[in-house]
Formats: structure tokens, sequence, C-alpha cells
């Protein structure tokens, strides 16, 4: 529990008059009284195709934020939650993000889970003087292509996420010579192809790259693509499609017979584990956006992910996905925020600018390890990825072979591009992956 | 040429296989609109939520009766089931207490009626069906493949797919044909298509012919999604991508066909799968290619007449 002190008069008067006297750009600098209510916007989809990984996000929000109320809320100040659907455009949520900061007097945002959202969302946050925590989306881009004051991340970025199972595979089947990529056509479809195209040239040049497929967004039939694979028997095939995609791509490839054929690499497959059951053969390299997993080897605190994961059960009929561990990340950071500007504050409640500076450096929780926010704004967070198997235990395939990726050997440093730094691997990179660990229990 | 078919004739085959599977569901789809839109003369945005309505019905009644322990090819009768009674309740309904009010007004405000409505279903379907992809995949897993010889080696593909679907498709052509045009009710319909003034002045009864016509337009839709099911994973927003492309559909065949609506999904499905195989980059678009081509040439679409606009 975050140390709180209650306002004194002196500074409550201090506050009073510098947010009256002090233009509005200074006024975010001034010691700040301390709240009736903390109030938090979200923004995550709660309609169309993304809203799969949306409302789990949302619905753990909600889990936590009645579970920190129950404890007396952070640093002493129960939360409120505000929730804005990304689903309708850009237009639509930066309209809402504007009038929740301004109308609504947020304390702070957290967004979002499409990257578009994400790139709209944090020039906003610079010009509201908000702190705003992306709390899902994955493009690598904000932070490598600006800089930022009040906007930071509390998970790893698209970067880490591919860079993991490019290496898991060339680690544990490095004799492959073609790869077909299936991904959805749309902005995180291409850019994670970009990534691993890269990647895969420096660390394994002279791979055949026998099809690049990108079906449309929302697709209900693979038939011709998973054609199309049977007839170029790739050794390999990528997809880092998601949600009812990822379901209806793998449900028509067991049917026919292609998952005989080629190994697969599904770095979201996580999410839809629980969903495709059986239908998912052993022996296919799956991963989870994150070091997150109900069943994860070593976790940091096992009871605190257990308890997690049975809560979520308990409550929502369903195993946690990543969204809703990238929420409990978010959570935990702001939480951690808090306490370390309260006290940098004299243990008084901090302004918007104390808050803001509490993060870069800040050290938090997840239920599976310690995370870390470089000076840039960007967590580091270790990546989990392992081989499907069976077992008698879960109606549907669990992640045997787990390697858990610590976070500085798959990402740039702060500074650099990730296709510059990408440039710059050398085989060690495989030579580097550390050793599987089975699953507990 | 010869040459290209000779290397690659093997590989059109089999996309051609992949063409019809596909286009025989776009047709159950757009074919309910355009007959909808041929008598009723409403442009339904909710018809993609019938699509997507009955194909969560297909999921929950094929469940439901595994579940119980029903044999096996009690899958294939929850399919027509989910059809059924999805467009038997929803088709009167919306007809009646909806559209009725909106005949004599602008198309504009039909359509924004209609969009209404739409996102209103899209909003149920989340209620009752939550946000996480549903499937069954009875149906499939009971046909198995079928392989098909290739370069020395097979190709498996569902027997689902490639034999059940243009089988139902081909049958409701051919019976949408046989009722429009061999049974007095369906000659009445078409009557009331080609001219709602002169047929209601004979004594048919417009109404019912609209609210039968779009009960029978909300059953196809509903039958298109309950045939999806088995293959496909339902998710929000399915609905939406469905009447897309069945306005393109729609608009391409001529409004109001249904040949050529059977034709027009034919060469999408078609497009499509032949995109995937030769030029990828291609399946996306490959659908407004074929309405614009088509449009160009024949601005009433495939198999329209022009129409004498009444000032």
């Amino acid at each position: 529990m975050p140390v709180t002190s209650p306002l004194t008069r002196r500074g409550a008067l201090a506050a009073g008059f510098g947010s009256v006297l002090l233009p509005a750009g200074l006024s975010a600098q001034a010691p700040a009284a301390k709240p009736s209510e903390l109030k938090i916007g979200i923004t995550t989809f709660l309609s169309g195709p993304a809203s799969v990984f949306g409302v789990p996000g949302r619905n753990a929000a909600e889990m936590l934020a009645e579970e920190i109320n129950r404890e007396g809320g952070i640093g002493g100040v129960p939360i409120r939650l505000f929730f804005v659907d990304e689903g309708p455009g850009i237009d639509h949520l930066v309209g809402e993000f504007r009038r929740l900061v301004q109308n609504e007097k947020v304390d702070v945002m957290l967004a979002s889970i499409s990257s578009g959202s994400c790139l709209a969302c944090t020039p906003l946050a610079e010009e509201l003087r908000k702190v705003t925590l992306l709390w899902d989306c994955g493009t690598q881009r904000i932070f490598e292509e600006g800089s930022y004051k009040y906007a930071f991340r509390s998970q790893a970025n698209s970067t880490p996420e591919m860079m993991a199972p490019l290496l898991y595979l060339l680690k544990h089947k490095p004799d492959f010579r073609s790869l077909a990529v299936v991904n959805q056509d749309y902005a995180w479809g291409r850019d994670s192809w970009e990534l691993w195209k890269a990647a895969m040239d420096v660390l394994k040049p002279g791979v055949r790259v026998v099809a690049e497929l990108f079906p449309r967004f929302g697709a209900t039939d693979f038939s011709a693509e998973v054609t199309r694979l049977l007839a170029l028997r790739p050794d390999v095939v990528l997809s880092t499609s998601w949600g009812g995609d990822l379901d209806t791509f793998i449900r028509q490839s067991a049917e026919r017979r292609l998952f005989e054929r080629s190994t697969f690499v599904l770095p979201l497959a996580e999410s839809s584990l629980e969903r495709v059951g059986r239908l998912l053969p052993p022996g296919h390299i799956v991963g989870s956006r994150g070091d997150h997993w109900h069943q994860h080897p070593r976790p940091a605190d096992p009871a605190a992910l257990q308890r997690f994961v049975a809560n979520y059960r308990r409550r929502f009929n369903a195993y946690p996905i990543y969204p809703t561990y990238h929420m409990a990340q978010a959570f935990s950071a702001l939480r951690a925020a808090y306490a370390k500007a309260t006290a940098a504050n004299g243990g008084n409640w901090p302004s918007d600018v104390q808050l803001a500076g509490a993060f870069p450096g800040l050290e938090f929780d997840s239920p599976t390890a310690r995370l870390r926010i470089r000076e840039d704004g960007q967590a580091l967070e270790p990546q989990l990825i392992g081989t499907t198997a069976q077992d008698d235990r879960f109606p549907f395939p669990i992640m045997d072979r787990m390697v858990v990726f610590p976070p500085e050997t798959i990402m740039p440093p702060v500074g650099q591009k990730s296709l510059d730094w990408i440039r710059t691997l050398t085989a060690d990179a495989v030579s580097r992956v550390p050793d599987p660990v089975r699953p507990a229990g | 040429m010869g040459e290209w078919f000779e290397q690659n004739g093997a590989l059109l085959g089999l996309a051609l296989l992949d063409g019809i599977a596909s286009a025989a569901l776009i047709f159950m789809v757009a074919v309910g609109l355009n007959l909808v839109f041929g008598v009723l003369r409403v442009l339904n945005v909710a018809h993609g939520s019938f699509f997507a309505i009955g194909g969560y019905m297909a999921a929950s009644i094929g469940l439901l009766m595994t579940a119980v322990g029903l044999p096996p090819w009690a899958s294939f009768a929850a399919l027509l089931l989910a059809a059924v009674v999805t467009g038997a309740i929803l088709g009167p309904l919306i007809e009646r207490f909806l559209l009725r009010r909106v005949y004599a007004e602008e198309s504009v405000l039909q359509l924004l009626v209609t969009f209404a409505l739409f996102m209103i279903l899209e909003d149920l379907q989340k209620i009752v069906w939550g946000v996480q992809p549903v499937s069954f995949g009875g149906p499939v897993a009971l046909m198995g493949t079928v392989d098909v010889p290739f370069a020395g080696d097979v190709i498996p593909y569902n027997a689902y797919q490639v034999i059940l679907l243009p089988v139902v498709a081909l049958l409701t052509l051919g019976g949408l044909a046989w009722f429009l045009r061999r049974t007095l009710a369906g000659r009445v319909i078409v009557a009331v298509t080609l001219d709602r003034e002169a047929a209601t002045a004979m004594g048919i009864d417009a109404g019912r012919v609209f609210l039968l016509t779009f009960t029978f337009g909300a059953v196809l839709a509903a039958l298109g999604g309950a045939l999806s099911a088995p293959t496909a994973s339902l998710v929000p927003g399915v609905g939406a991508s469905t009447i897309v492309l069945s306005f393109a559909v729609v608009a391409t065949a001529g409004l109001g066909q249904i040949e050529g609506a059977a034709l027009t999904a034919l060469m999408i499905g078609i497009g499509r799968s032949v995109a995937v195989t030769f030029e990828p980059e291609l399946e996306v678009v490959v659908p407004y290619l074929i309405m614009v081509a088509v449009l160009l040439l024949r601005p009433q679409g495939l198999f329209g007449v022009p129409e004498t606009r009444r000032i």
C-alpha cells in the first residue's frame, strides 16, 4: 500500500491559488489537492472484431478497480473508470479523449489497443499535459520516432514481440528453408511482417519466402490461402493474425491437414488456445505478446498469478488472455507511479507533471515479472514463447518448452530504431536464446 | 498462353474449386438482399445482421444438440433450423413494425433506418453471444475431406465446402427460379417487382407480398450465416463485412436479378481465389474491380434492364 498523508491547509491554499493565478501551462506543475476520486479514462475496443481483446481488457479493468477500491484505492483515493470505444474510429476516439480530459477531468488516460489509436493519442497526451499509459498497442514507432513527457507504455512493443518467436524458431527448428506468411491486411499484419522479414534476412539469409498472403481483415474463409499453402508446402507458416481470423485459419488448416505439412509460428495464439481446443495440434510455436500466461513456468509471484487467474475465471468464466494481463500491468504501473510521485512530493498528492516524472525508470510488478519503464517511456517486458503440447488437465493445447526472453536481448536500446538495430544483429542473438522451461506442475 | 496453362493449369483447377465453394456462400446472402430490394425497393443494411445472427444461432443450436447427445447428423438440421427460426422471427417483426412505416419515405431515410437497425442488432449479438469468436465445426468433421490429386500429391478439401455448399446454392437458385416463374405466389411477387401500382390495382395485396418476401430474404441470409458457422468463427462485425460484399454482388448483378446474383457470386468467388493463387495483393480488391468493370460496361448491372425514370 502506498504511504499517504492528508493535504495540509497551507498546501491546499497553495494549490487553490496556484490553479487560479497561474497560467494554464504552469498550473500542471502546482501542488495538487488530493482528489476525492481518481478518474481513469480507458480507451479500448468495445465493438467490432477487436472487441475480442477490448472487452476482456475492460473486464480486467473493472475487476482490478473493484479490488483496488476494496483495498482503499490508489494512495487512499478510490478509482473510477471511464471507458471509450475505439471501434468507431480515430476521429471519435480523439474527440472522446479530449472530452474525458477537459470535461470529465480524468486524472490519467489508459490508451489503447490499436496502434493507430495510440499514434493519435500520444500527441494529445502532450498537448493536454495528461499522463497517458499505452496499455496494449504494439507499434514500436511511438517512442522511436517521438519523445514524450506525458506518454508511457507499460508493456512491450512489436519488435520484441516478433524477435522472440523468430529467435525461438531459429533455435529450435534451424533447418527450415522456406516460409509463407498469412497476416491480416492492416497495419499490424504488414508491420509485423516487415520486422520479421528484416530480422530473418539478417539472421538466416537465403530463406525462400514462397507466399506473402494478406487476406482481408475480418475474413471468414481462408480456403484459398490454405490450398495455396498445401500446394507450396513451406517448411514454416507464419501468421500474426488474431481473434476470429486466427481461429478460422487454424480451424481450416487443421481440417485440411496443413499442420502435418508445415510448422506454424503464431505469435498471438495464446489468446486463441482455449477456443480452438484440440484443433491446434502439438509441435507448433505460439506466443502471448508478453510474459504472461495462466500456466507460466516461473512467475515472479505465483500466488498473485493464481489469484488473478482464479478471480478472472470465476467472474468471466474464461481464462485470462494477454490484454487482461496488459491491463493489470497498466494498473500496477499506475499504482507504483503514484506511490513514487507521492513520496517524491513529500507525501503530498502529485500534480500531473510530478506524476509524469515518476514514470521514467519506474519499476513495477506484473503477476509474472518485475518490469521497468525506460527513460524513453517504453517498458521492458520479457516475452514468453512455447511449443504447443497436449495435457490431459486441459481441453486445449498448452505451451511446452517455454522460453522467457529477457527484454534487453530482443529490442533496441534507447535511441535506436528497430530496423537499424535489427541490421546490427549477428548469429550470437540465436546462441543467447535461453534454455526452455517446462510447465509448472 | 499454352505454356502458362501447362505450368499453372493444375493450380487454376484448385483455385476454381475454392472459388466455387466461396461463391456458394456469397450467393446465399446476396440473393436474399437482391430479392428484397427487387420487391420492396429498400436497400436493407441490416441484411448482414441476419447473416450474423443465423450463424450464431446455428452454432448455439448445434452445440446444444451435441450437448444433449443427439446423433451427429442432427447438426445439419441445426443449420436449417437456425436459418428458419432467425428469419421467421426477425423478418416479420422488422417488416411489420419498422420498414412498413418508411416505404413511402426517401430512400436515404430508409437506408438510415436499416443502418440504425443494423447497429442495434450488432449490440444485441454482443449481449447474447459475447465478443469471443463462436464456431461449430460438427458438419465439417462429419463430412470429412476429399483428396484432389495435385503434382504427384493430394490436396485435401473439406467435403462440406466443395460439395455441400455448392449443392445447397444450386438448389436454392433452382428452387427460387421455379418458385418465381412457375407458382402463383412467385408470379405475384414478380408482378409486384415489375409494377407495384399495376399489381395493386389488379387486387394483389402488396403488403402481404412485402412481408413474405422480406421474411424469405431474411431466411436466406440467415441460412448463409448458418452454413458459414461450421467453417468460420463468428465475431462482432462479421455482419458488416458481409453486407459490403453483398452490396457489391447486388450492384454488379443488377437489382432484383437472382441469376445475376449467382453469376456475380461465382465471378467474385473465383476471382478472389485465383488472385490468392497468382496475385495475392489483388485479393481484397477483386470483388470491387469486378463491380467497377461490369458497371462501366453495363450501368444497370449484368442482368439488369434500364428503367424509365418517372418524373
